[in-house]
C-alpha cells in the first residue's frame, strides 16, 4: 500500500511547489496583462454607463446592415487571405519555378503597405476615372458609365479584395514555416504510398497547416475589424464605421462604446475558436537531422512553371505593385519634399517610435507567454487573451480608453505633487510621446504574443523537460534553452510590431503631444485636405522603411530553412 | 522655502523635462492650438501673427476626439485655442464644457452676430458655401435649388461624398430646420435615387467624376474649386475645375447653405492673454484677408473682400439660418442618412 501511494503523493504535491516557484514569473505577467487590459476595460466601462437610448435606432437601422456587411467582409477576407497564403506557401516550398527565390521573400512585401493607402491606390487605379477604365473606354469607344459594366471596387467585395491583397502575408508567413518544417516530408510519404498530389494537398497538408492557417487568419480578421481607413474610403458600412458615426455625428460616446463592446465579443469568440482549433494540434517539427533528408523541390516543366510564377506574382503585384505604382507617380513630382526638415523629422520620429515599441512589446509578450507556459491556469490564459483582443479595436477607440486612463493617472500624480511637493508635474505620460509608445504596445501585443507562442509551440516539449530533469529551474530552462531557440520567433514578433507601428495612425494622432509627427500622420494631414498626392512622399517612405525589416526577416527565415536543406 | 527644497524642486523639474521632452512648457510668449484644420493651411496666418507680436504658436492636428482629449486632460490641458472646420464640432465643444466665454469688443465688432455663439463660446472665422458643381457641357441651367436635387430628372446624374460627412450632415440639418424631418426624409430618398453611384471620396472626387463623365452634377464646398484651379503639382485638377461651373443653390429664395470654420477659447487655457491676442488678430481685417486668401473661403468680417479667384465664382447669398439650428439638427440628420439607406447609393 505505502509503496504504491508514495509516487501518487509526489505527483499531487508537485503542482503546489511549482506554483510557489512560479509566482516570481507570474506576478509581473499578471500586472502587465492587467495594464494592457485597462484601456479595454475603460471602453467597456463607458459602454455600461450608457443609457441605451441609441439602441432602438442602431438595432432598427444600423446594426443589421453593418453586422451583415462586417461578417461578409470577414468571411471573404478569411477565404481570400487563406487561399492566397496557403497556395503561395505551398508553391514556393514544394516546387521549383522561375524566380522562385525572389518571389518567396517578395510575398512578404504587401505587409509594408497600410490598408488605407492600398484602398486609395486601388480606387485611383480601378475607379471610373482611373487608368484601367479610362483605357477601356478609349479602347472600346464607350462614353459614360452607363455604357458598360465594370466591377465596382466601392463594395464589400472590393474592400475584401483590397484587404486580402495586403493582409495575406500574415497567413503566408505562418503557413510557410509549417510547410518548411514538415510539409514535404509528410507529403512525400503520402505520395510514395500512392496518393495523388491533389489528394495529398487536401487530405494531408491542409490538416497539418490548419493551426497555422487559423493563427494567421485570426490576425487578418482582427486587422479587418479594426480597419477604418479602407472601409471609409471605399464607402463600406462596417461596424467600425457605425462606431464612429454614432460617436461623432450623433454625439454618443456611450453608444459607440457599446458597439465596440459587441465587436470585442466577436473577437473573443474568434480567439476562442482559434484556441479550440489549435487544441491537441501541436505538430512538433522534426528538427535538423531529419530535415537534411528532405527531398529536393519538384521541378516544374513547360507552361506549368510559368503558370506557377504568375500565380505567385499576382498577389505581390496587387498588394504591393499597385500601391507602389500609384504613390511613386505622385512622389516623383515631389522629390523636393525629401529636403523638408519636417518630413525628415517625421521619418526619425517614426523609426524611433517603432523601434521603441517593438522592443517593449516583444519583452512584454515574452513575459506573458512564459507565464502562460508555466502556469497553464485558466485565469492567466484568459487575461493574456483579453489583453491581446485590443488589436481588433479601432485604434481611436483603444486610444480613447488609454487617453482616459493615462490622463486620470497623470492628473492624480499632478494633484499630489501640487499639494505635497509644491510643483506641478503636468501630464507626464499623456502629454508626451510615451503615450504613443504605450498605445502601440497595447495595440500590437497580440502580434508579438502570437508569433512567440507559435514559435514556442513548434519546439518539442522534451527540450524543456530535458533541461528541467538536468536540474534547471523552469525560468533558467526558458532562458538558457528555449529563448535561444526562439530567436526566429522573436525576430518575427519584433518585425511585425515595428512595421505595424510604422503604419499606425488613429491612436497616434489622438495621443501624440505637440510637435510629434510620424510619416503616417503626415500622410493623413494631406489626405484630410483632400490632397493625398502631397502625402505621397511620406507614404513611399513608410513603404520603403517598412520594407527593410520585412526583407531582412524574410531572408533570415529563408536562410534558416535553406541552411538545413 | 528653504534652499534645499528649492534645489530639489529645480532638479525635479529639470529631470522631468529631460526625460520626457514634453511639448511646449507653460512659458510666456506661446499659444497652443488644437486644430481640426490642417496645419499647413493656417501657417501663413500664424506666421503673420508671430511676426507682429513675437508670440509663437504650436499647432496639434487632430481628426477625431479633440473634445474628448481636452476634457480628459482637464486642468493640465496645454490647449489654449480650438480650431474647427464645422459648426457641429464648435457647438459640441461648448456643450462638453471645455470652452470659456469671451467678451471682447474688438472681436465682436468684426464678426457678425449670426456667426458667433450668443454666449461668446465660439466664433466663426470664414464661411464656405455648399454648392452644386455642374457640368459645363451637359447641364444647361444656371440656377438650381437644393429641393430640386430630388427631382427625377437628375436620375443617375448626381455624385456626392459620404452622407455621414460633416459637410453633408450640416446641409441635411439645414433642410430639416427649414422643412422638417418628414420632408427631408422624402427629399433625401429622392436624392439617393438620383445618385450615379454610391457616395464616396471627397468633394474634389465629384468634380473629377463630372470631368470624366460619370455624373453631371456634384455637391461640394466652394473652396475646393479654388484649390483645384491653382493646383500646380497635379495640373490635371485644373481640367476638373474647368469642366464644371458653380451653381449657388436657392439664390432666388433663402440663399445658399453655408458652414463656418471657427475658433473657441479652451476652458483651462494656460496662455489665455496670448490666445485672446490671436483671436483678435484672426477676427481683424488683416487676419481675415490672409486667411480668406489662403484657403479660398469667404471672410466673415463684412469689411473684407474674398480672394480674386473666389470672387470669380460669382456672388453668394448665404442662408441666414442661425448656425445653432444646424448644430441642433445634426443628430436627426445623421439618423436620416441611416434610415434612408443613403450610403447604399441608388437602388439598381
Amino acid at each position: 500500500m505505502t509503496v504504491q501511494t508514495a509516487p501518487h503523493d509526489m505527483i499531487a504535491s508537485a503542482p503546489v511547489a511549482r506554483r510557489d516557484r512560479h509566482l516570481a514569473a507570474l506576478l509581473p505577467a499578471i500586472v502587465i496583462a492587467a495594464l494592457a487590459v485597462l484601456p479595454i476595460a475603460i471602453v467597456i466601462g463607458i459602454a455600461l454607463t450608457g443609457s441605451g437610448e441609441d439602441w432602438p435606432h442602431l438595432v432598427n437601422n444600423v446594426l443589421p446592415g453593418a453586422a451583415a456587411t462586417t461578417l461578409a467582409l470577414l468571411a471573404m477576407v478569411a477565404v481570400g487571405t487563406a487561399s492566397i497564403g496557403v497556395t503561395c506557401a505551398w508553391l514556393v516550398v514544394a516546387y521549383d519555378f522561375p524566380m522562385r527565390r525572389i518571389l518567396a521573400w517578395a510575398l512578404v512585401l504587401p505587409l509594408a503597405v497600410p490598408p488605407y493607402l492600398a484602398a486609395y491606390a486601388f480606387g485611383e487605379f480601378f475607379l471610373f476615372t482611373g487608368p484601367v477604365q479610362t483605357a477601356l473606354r478609349a479602347l472600346l469607344g464607350f462614353q459614360s458609365a452607363r455604357d458598360y459594366w465594370f466591377p465596382d471596387i466601392r463594395s464589400t467585395t472590393g474592400t475584401a479584395i483590397v484587404l486580402s491583397s495586403v493582409l495575406f502575408p500574415y497567413v503566408y508567413l505562418t503557413v510557410r514555416v509549417v510547410f518548411l518544417m514538415q510539409g514535404r516530408n509528410i507529403a512525400d510519404v503520402a505520395r510514395t504510398l500512392g496518393a495523388a498530389p491533389v489528394r495529398v494537398f487536401f487530405r494531408i497538408l491542409l490538416p497539418v497547416a490548419r493551426p497555422a492557417i487559423i493563427a494567421g487568419c485570426a490576425l487578418v480578421l482582427m486587422e479587418t475589424l479594426n480597419d477604418i481607413g479602407a472601409a471609409e474610403y471605399l464607402g463600406v458600412n462596417t461596424l467600425t464605421i457605425a462606431v464612429f458615426t454614432t460617436w461623432l455625428n450623433r454625439g454618443s460616446l456611450e453608444g459607440a462604446a457599446q458597439l465596440s463592446t459587441v465587436m470585442l465579443l466577436l473577437v473573443l469568440a474568434l480567439l476562442y475558436a482559434e484556441r479550440m482549433a489549435r487544441r491537441n494540434q501541436r505538430f512538433h517539427g522534426a528538427r535538423a537531422t531529419h530535415m537534411k533528408a528532405r527531398p529536393p523541390r519538384v521541378r516544374m516543366e513547360g507552361t506549368q512553371k510559368w503558370f506557377a510564377t504568375l500565380a505567385v506574382l499576382f498577389p505581390i503585384l496587387s498588394g504591393f505593385g499597385i500601391p507602389a505604382y500609384v504613390f511613386c507617380g505622385y512622389a516623383i513630382r515631389r522629390l523636393e519634399q525629401l529636403a523638408d526638415p519636417a518630413l525628415q523629422q517625421a521619418f526619425v520620429t517614426t523609426v524611433f517610435t517603432a523601434g521603441c515599441t517593438a522592443l517593449v512589446t516583444v519583452a512584454i509578450a515574452l513575459v506573458l507567454v512564459n507565464a502562460t507556459r508555466l502556469s497553464r491556469t485558466a485565469a492567466v490564459g484568459a487575461v493574456a487573451r483579453l489583453s491581446a483582443s485590443g488589436y481588433a479595436l479601432p485604434g481611436t477607440v483603444l486610444g480613447l480608453g488609454l487617453l482616459f486612463a493615462l490622463t486620470r493617472l497623470d492628473n492624480s500624480v499632478d494633484a499630489f505633487a501640487r499639494a505635497h511637493l509644491g510643483f506641478s508635474t503636468g501630464l507626464l505620460l499623456s502629454g508626451t510621446a510615451a503615450a504613443v509608445v504605450i498605445a502601440c504596445t497595447v495595440r500590437f501585443l497580440a502580434l508579438a504574443e502570437g508569433a512567440i507562442r507559435a514559435g514556442l509551440e513548434k519546439l518539442p516539449p522534451h527540450l524543456d523537460e530535458a533541461a528541467r530533469s538536468l536540474g534547471q529551474t523552469p525560468t533558467a530552462s526558458a532562458r538558457r534553452v528555449l529563448f535561444p531557440l526562439l530567436k526566429p520567433a522573436l525576430l518575427t514578433a519584433a518585425v511585425l510590431v515595428f512595421v505595424d507601428t510604422m503604419k499606425e495612425l488613429s491612436a497616434t494622432i489622438l495621443l501624440r503631444p505637440f510637435g510629434f509627427s510620424t510619416l503616417a500622420t503626415h500622410v493623413y494631414e494631406s489626405a484630410s485636405r483632400g490632397v493625398v498626392e502631397d502625402g505621397a512622399m511620406a507614404a513611399i517612405l513608410i513603404i520603403l522603411t517598412a520594407l527593410v525589416p520585412v526583407v531582412l526577416l524574410s531572408r533570415a527565415l529563408m536562410r534558416d530553412a535553406d541552411a538545413t536543406m | 522655502m528653504t534652499h534645499a527644497t528649492d534645489r530639489f524642486r529645480r532638479a525635479g523639474i529639470a529631470a522631468f523635462a529631460l526625460t520626457f521632452l514634453a511639448g511646449p512648457a507653460l512659458a510666456e510668449g506661446e499659444v497652443n492650438i488644437y486644430s481640426y484644420r490642417q496645419p499647413d493651411l493656417i501657417k501663413p496666418l500664424l506666421d503673420a501673427f508671430t511676426d507682429q507680436t513675437g508670440i509663437t504658436t504650436n499647432v496639434l492636428f487632430l481628426n477625431k476626439g479633440l473634445e474628448e482629449k481636452i476634457e480628459a486632460e482637464g486642468v493640465n490641458s496645454p490647449a489654449d485655442l480650438i480650431f474647427t472646420v464645422d459648426i457641429g464640432r464648435l457647438s459640441n465643444a461648448k456643450e462638453k464644457g471645455i470652452t470659456q466665454p469671451v467678451s471682447d469688443e474688438a472681436i465682436n465688432a468684426n464678426i457678425p452676430g449670426q456667426y458667433r455663439d450668443p454666449d461668446g463660446h465660439w466664433f466663426g472665422l470664414t464661411t464656405r458655401g455648399r454648392v452644386v458643381y455642374a457640368s459645363k457641357d451637359r447641364v444647361g441651367q444656371d440656377a438650381i435649388t437644393y429641393e430640386e436635387l430630388a427631382d427625377p430628372k437628375w436620375k443617375g446624374r448626381i455624385c456626392i461624398r459620404s452622407g455621414q460627412h460633416a459637410y453633408n450632415l450640416a446641409l441635411f440639418a439645414s433642410m430639416i430646420a427649414h422643412h422638417g424631418e418628414d420632408y427631408t426624409k422624402t427629399w433625401l430618398t429622392g436624392l439617393k435615387n438620383n445618385l450615379a453611384r454610391k457616395p464616396d471620396g471627397g468633394d474634389r472626387t465629384q468634380a473629377k467624376a463630372i470631368y470624366a463623365g460619370e455624373c453631371d452634377i456634384g455637391i461640394g464646398n466652394t473652396y475646393y474649386v479654388g484649390l483645384m484651379q491653382t493646383n500646380e503639382k497635379e495640373p490635371e485638377q485644373k481640367d476638373w475645375a474647368n469642366a464644371i461651373k458653380i451653381l449657388f443653390p436657392n439664390t432666388e429664395d433663402r440663399g445658399t447653405h453655408v458652414n463656418i470654420s471657427g475658433m473657441a477659447l479652451a476652458k483651462h487655457a494656460p496662455n489665455k492673454d496670448n490666445a485672446l491676442k490671436l483671436m483678435e488678430f484672426l477676427a481683424s481685417p488683416q487676419g481675415q484677408e490672409i486667411y480668406a486668401e489662403q484657403v479660398f473661403e469667404y471672410p466673415i468680417g463684412p469689411g473684407t473682400e474674398p480672394a480674386a479667384i473666389v470672387k470669380a465664382f460669382g456672388d453668394i447669398k448665404p442662408d441666414p439660418l442661425p448656425l445653432d439650428e444646424i448644430a441642433n439638427n445634426r443628430k436627426a440628420a445623421s439618423e436620416l442618412v441611416d434610415t434612408t439607406g443613403f450610403q447604399d447609393g441608388p437602388a439598381s
